[in-house]
């Protein structure tokens, strides 16, 4: 399979790769070249896929008719807390599971990977109600605290755990003999030398922060505590029609940025993902 | 699993301070497994359980009561004719998923396998939906399905009337699928492609001496020594599919009728748009045992299916 390719067999290939590619790529161009169309222009045959005329007055819009910035701060900081506390408690958890001896290690570490197999959705009932109870309803505690301690982090322990486990027990007995303790052991040898499996952790805890849908439209209710994906789906006309333009321009303020971190570290991304993967 | 006295040291139990080495690990081991040790307690477990508690009881939101019924819900969940059509929605939306997200993984992964100049470009943009807002590439995908939209308008340059893709049965299913796969598929495709080249060479190269044709090298050699990955991923994947719940509110709500309310959303639906908080708990349960039978299934399959494992 790794023979050289003879020079047809290659234009092939690049041919249907192109071809592939074109559901991959094709919906982030148009969704950034909608966004700046006229809204007459918005459904004109045949498809323009350059722009014939420019109106940006879309993305005046993102902002008067919502408190856009508000929800996209919501958003971030929500996505950047839940990410450093995620990386937090479970580097520290995945890391006694895997070099800690304690009393009971393996059933707690059993019943932890029980998250795995109770997807949020199963829970949003009961933790709608306790959230209630405590006041927290259209608030961010639950989007904060629920995915930092409660299912979504077991995945990134697990990974962490897998980490730790294929370091050499040389390193920390060396420290031992020094009379370094547990904690120090933990921040000044083991942490640092995980920072590929801290990084992909911090890859998906963050999209999958960023992304979340279910919990804040159960969650919350007024358009200031809303969270992005929500507010997107919030740009609708006096029917309920979605007023595809701004939606589109919304939706690109929050596609892109995220995308041009992803071009310039894809390198990062892409191999911390897989070998998450390989471990998981 | 080796208990906890065992290791602490001659010198330490001799003088034998209560704080002996095994001592401090044990606690320090406690201490770092606390918060999501509670985590797991306070946000899953007791959930769990409050889940099953409310399944049995009759819970009127606007009335302020709360009964127990015993198996009533339970009762209502076979008697649920919508059921049927949704846990139908369910399995073709899954089985959909996951059948083309793995086909087309692995077909990017050999792709991407190959040498070629520019790969690494090819990598990224096939892989550049993942970082996409979910509720953003979903907008962008429910525009171009429009009636009117891009889809239909490209299809119309080549004289095809297209369908009003979310509008209609089948065509609403087909496109929640698709829209999903490219989302998601690059996640797939790196597992894939990691797992790929950690095939040794030398094993293709036996291969090609031996005369055999790639199709024979990949059934062979390349499918078997993956297998552990198309485990994992097809774990991963039907799992996620079961948790699908943006796109369906985004594209079609469920629609057209309930062609495309899968369970999620239906618990949804019940839970929270029709206060039937008893009711949505009882659907919780069966999408928690649905998760759980799938799960311990794939499991068990990996003694049959899988070549090895590393």
């Amino acid at each position: 399979m790794k023979a050289e390719l003879s020079p047809r067999l290659k234009t092939v290939l690049y041919g249907v790769m192109c071809v592939l590619l074109i559901p991959f790529v094709f919906p982030t161009w148009w969704m950034v070249t909608s966004s700046v169309k006229p809204i007459s222009d918005i459904f004109a045959f045949p498809p323009q896929l350059i722009p014939r005329s420019y109106d940006w007055t879309t993305y005046s819009k993102v902002f008067e008719l919502q408190p856009f910035v508000r929800q996209y701060w919501n958003s971030a900081y929500i996505a950047a807390i839940v990410t450093s506390g995620t990386m937090v408690v479970s580097s520290m958890a995945g890391y006694a599971f895997a070099r800690i001896r304690f009393p009971f290690a393996n059933t707690i570490f059993m019943i932890v990977l029980l998250g795995l197999l109770i997807p949020s959705e199963v829970t949003i009932v009961p933790l709608f109600q306790m959230f209630l109870k405590a006041g927290m309803v259209n608030t961010h505690w639950p989007l904060i605290l629920v995915p930092i301690f409660g299912a979504p982090s077991v995945f990134a322990t697990f990974v962490m755990r897998q980490f730790f486990v294929t370091l050499p027990a040389e390193l920390e007995e060396a420290a031992r003999v020094d009379g370094l303790g547990r904690f120090k052991i933990f921040r000044k040898i083991a942490l640092p030398l995980a920072k590929p499996a801290l990084a992909s952790v911090a890859i998906f805890t963050f999209l999958h922060s960023w992304n979340l849908f279910l919990e804040p439209i159960v969650f919350l209710s007024s358009a200031n505590k809303f969270t992005l994906p929500q507010a997107l789906t919030q740009y609708t006309d006096a029917y309920g029609g979605p007023m595809w333009n701004i939606q589109l321009a919304a939706a690109t303020l929050t596609a892109l940025p995220v995308l041009i971190v992803f071009i310039i570290a894809q390198k990062q991304f892409v191999e911390g993902l897989a070998h998450t993967g390989l471990k998981g | 699993m080796a208990v906890a006295q065992d290791h602490a040291r001659p010198e330490s139990r001799s003088s034998s301070p209560f704080w002996t080495i095994a001592r401090r690990d044990s606690l320090a081991g406690f201490l770092f497994i606390a918060p999501q040790v509670i985590g797991i307690i306070v946000f899953v477990l007791i959930p769990l359980g409050l889940v099953f508690w409310y399944s049995l009881h009759e819970w009127n939101v606007l009335a302020n009561t709360f009964t127990y019924t015993g198996a009533q819900n339970y009762r209502m969940l076979i008697e649920d004719t919508n059921l049927v059509e949704v846990l139908g929605a369910t399995a073709i939306f899954s089985a959909g998923l996951v059948v083309l997200n793995l086909s087309l993984a692995l077909l990017l992964a050999v792709l991407l396998n190959q040498k070629l100049a520019g790969i690494t470009i090819f990598r990224t943009l096939f892989f550049s939906p993942v970082v996409v807002s979910l509720v953003a590439w979903t907008i962008v995908w429910g525009f171009l399905l429009q009636k009117n939209g891009g889809i239909n308008g490209m299809l119309q340059v080549f004289g095809i009337e297209g369908p009003n893709w979310l509008r209609e049965e089948t065509t609403a299913m087909i496109s929640v699928i698709v829209v999903q796969v490219f989302k998601n598929v690059g996640l797939n495709m790196i597992l894939f492609l990691a797992a790929l080249q950690g095939v040794p060479n030398e094993l293709y190269e036996a291969a090609r001496i031996d005369g055999a044709p790639a199709s024979r090298q990949f059934r062979r050699i390349t499918l078997p020594l993956i297998s552990p990955t198309i485990l994992l991923t097809s774990i991963i994947t039907i799992v996620g599919s079961l948790q699908v719940f943006a796109q369906i509110a985004v594209l079609t709500q469920g629609g057209p009728g309930m062609s495309t309310t899968v369970l999620v959303y239906y618990l949804y639906q019940q839970a929270f748009q029709f206060h039937l908080f008893g009711y949505g708990s009882t659907l919780s349960i069966l999408l928690f045992v649905i998760v759980a039978v799938l799960t311990f299934a794939q499991w068990q399959m990996r003694k049959r299916i899988v070549f090895y494992e590393s």
